[in-house]
């Protein structure tokens, strides 16, 4: 820089980059709120409390859905053979390896509960349809099997679970 | 420009008016006395037809506004409302429906005709990429409208939408939440969503400013490719492109007309007539038919993120478009290879619309996946390619030599 005002530059210069350095702060800071706003609210977020369901009525064989933080939550009572046909499956062959023992409650292997929600882009799949005797997605032929786990289609993850735990052998605690 | 005539008001008030704000000379400039090539067809007035569509679609969106309201418990019945109850609310509501299908009709028309006359080449980048932007701003606006309804096909379209930034690696889940306002589509989507529906068209209007602000410092192309070399190139704007535009304006509202009164539902599906239900999903999603060739692009790419990338790409991939057509060369009349693959983009497109209707299995999922290669290949391997190799036919002189032939 050999420019005639170099000796000025110090100081003002300073100045204006300071001042246009909290300009950017304040704008930046102006944001916050814009963006925040679009984010849960607090009663989205307390709508989204535990709900306790009683399992007693499930038949064997039975999948029901149930809505936690407005998403379908299935609760599939498995039968001997859903759960025999998810745990002899090979697990390293899947797309998302995980072994039916981990997707269910120790214990626990007749309940299997999921979020009803495609992994692919969020339509709900069909119960008791598809090559597995799982979910069958509509939208865009993604197949589960009994575990929820995804077997063939776009989707790439298993159905998730749900955060839950058994209060007693026949209800549970979701959230 | 030079030749044809100047504002000059004679009228006192005019002529003051015109000392402070000379807003009279910039109408006067821009759509009288501006200069347009004289062998400009009937594809150029499409331009025209679109600024019309967007005058219907913001009057009958204001009205609409009026009478709608949204709430998850009350939307659907409140287009109900309009449909049975509102003074000729079913025109209403039937002009803006179809008047969106017709607005598209009318972008792609327009799109396909600055592609085959290379109307994006040098020194019109920045038009084209304010038309680009103007097409993103259109199918955001048309998505959330499509939304408000709450229909079956509404909120599954929200829910399908949104979901592909969860594909986002990382912070997917966040910004889907974030688009949502809860853990799911819900009112607080339906509100924002409305919002933004009312906001974007005027956005539209401001970018549409910008686009015919550039056009008119590059100055419009023409069939030919070349640039108006004198006044005998052109003509003035009015009467000559006003008429023509006007003539076909009518024509399009005929067709228009035809399906607000006689198939207003025809481009519709008919599971929009079913309230939203977030618990149950319609066995089949379609996006309306604006959207379709996209939706069978993200569907013939087998990988999640991968087929989201490839859905925003075949749409970005239009921004580089003046930079990856390497031919000097404007105008399909004079590149006849150009030509051929054009018509098979064309037939690539529409083809990819149809297989957007069909599920995704067996034979359609390998000519989607055809298609959705030739698609891009155009962009990334034909055109850089064709500047290179195509040998193209001799250019005429001059615009009037092309109309009047070589005498002239």
């Amino acid at each position: 820089m050999t420019t005639v005002s170099s000796a000025e530059h110090s100081r003002r210069d300073f100045l204006y980059i300071a001042t246009g350095a909290v300009g950017v702060v304040g704008a930046a800071a102006a944001l916050v709120p814009l963006i925040a706003q679009m984010n849960p609210d607090a009663s989205t977020i307390a709508a989204g409390a535990p709900v306790e369901i009683d399992l007693a009525p499930i038949a064997d064989g039975q999948i029901v859905k149930v809505f936690w933080r407005s998403k379908p939550i299935f609760i599939s009572h498995r039968t001997k053979k859903d759960i025999e046909e998810a745990q002899k499956v090979d697990v390293a062959n899947l797309p998302d390896p995980e072994p039916d023992s981990e997707r269910v409650k120790q214990g626990h292997d007749q309940w299997l509960v999921v979020i009803g929600i495609c992994t692919h882009l969020g339509c709900i799949p069909l119960a008791h349809q598809g090559e597995y005797d799982g979910w069958f997605c509509p939208c865009h032929g993604s197949q589960y099997d009994t575990a929820g786990r995804i077997r063939k289609g776009p989707a790439p993850k298993n159905l998730p679970l749900p955060p839950y735990a058994f209060i007693s052998d026949t209800k549970i605690r979701i959230g | 420009m030079s030749g044809h005539a100047t504002y000059q008001p004679t009228n006192r008030v005019l002529q003051w008016l015109e000392k402070r704000l000379p807003i009279g000379g910039l109408v006067h400039s821009s759509f009288i006395a501006y200069p347009t090539p004289r062998n400009l067809n009937y594809w150029w007035a499409f331009g025209g037809i679109l600024s019309f569509m967007l005058g219907v679609q913001i009057i009958t969106g204001i009205v609409l506004a009026m009478h709608y309201t949204p709430h998850v418990d009350m939307a659907f019945k409140s287009i109900e409302i309009v449909m049975r109850d509102v003074n000729f609310g079913w025109l209403l509501r039937y002009l803006h429906a179809n008047g969106a299908a017709m607005f598209f009709l009318a972008v792609y028309i327009h799109m396909f005709r600055g592609l085959y006359y290379g109307s994006y080449k040098e020194p019109r980048e920045v038009l084209w990429i304010l038309g680009v932007i103007l097409y993103l701003l259109m199918m955001a606006t048309g998505f959330m409208g499509y939304v408000l309804v709450w229909g079956q096909m509404s909120f599954w379209a929200a829910t399908v939408i949104t979901n592909l930034f969860s594909a986002i690696p990382g912070v997917g889940d966040a910004i889907v939440t974030w688009l949502w306002g809860g853990y799911a589509v819900g009112n607080p989507t339906l509100n924002r969503f409305y919002s933004l529906h009312y906001l974007l068209p005027f956005v539209i209007a401001g970018v549409v400013v910008l686009h015919v602000w550039a056009l008119h410092v590059t100055g419009q192309n023409n069939p030919t490719g070349i640039e108006p070399k004198s006044d005998q190139d052109t003509v003035s704007f009015t009467p000559y492109a006003t008429i023509k535009d006007g003539f076909l304006m009518v024509c399009f509202c005929i067709l228009f007309a035809w399906f607000v009164f006689y198939i207003p539902n025809f481009l519709g599906h008919s599971d929009n007539y079913i309230p939203a239900n977030p618990a149950v999903t319609p066995s089949e999603i379609v996006p309306e038919w604006y959207y379709l060739p996209f939706y069978a692009i993200l569907r013939s790419i087998p990988n999640k993120l991968l087929g989201v990338i490839a859905l925003f790409g075949s749409i970005g991939i239009l921004a580089f478009l003046p930079w990856l057509d390497t031919s000097k060369v404007r105008s399909a009349r004079y590149r006849p290879l150009f030509r051929q693959f054009f018509w098979l983009f064309v037939i690539a497109a529409v083809g990819l619309g149809w297989l957007g209707t069909k599920p995704p299995e067996g034979i359609y999922v390998i000519l989607a996946r055809i298609l959705t290669f030739y698609y891009f290949a155009f962009f990334l391997i034909v055109l850089p390619l064709l500047g290179i190799f195509e040998k193209t036919k001799p250019l005429p002189n001059s615009i009037s030599e092309s109309v009047l032939g070589a005498k002239a």
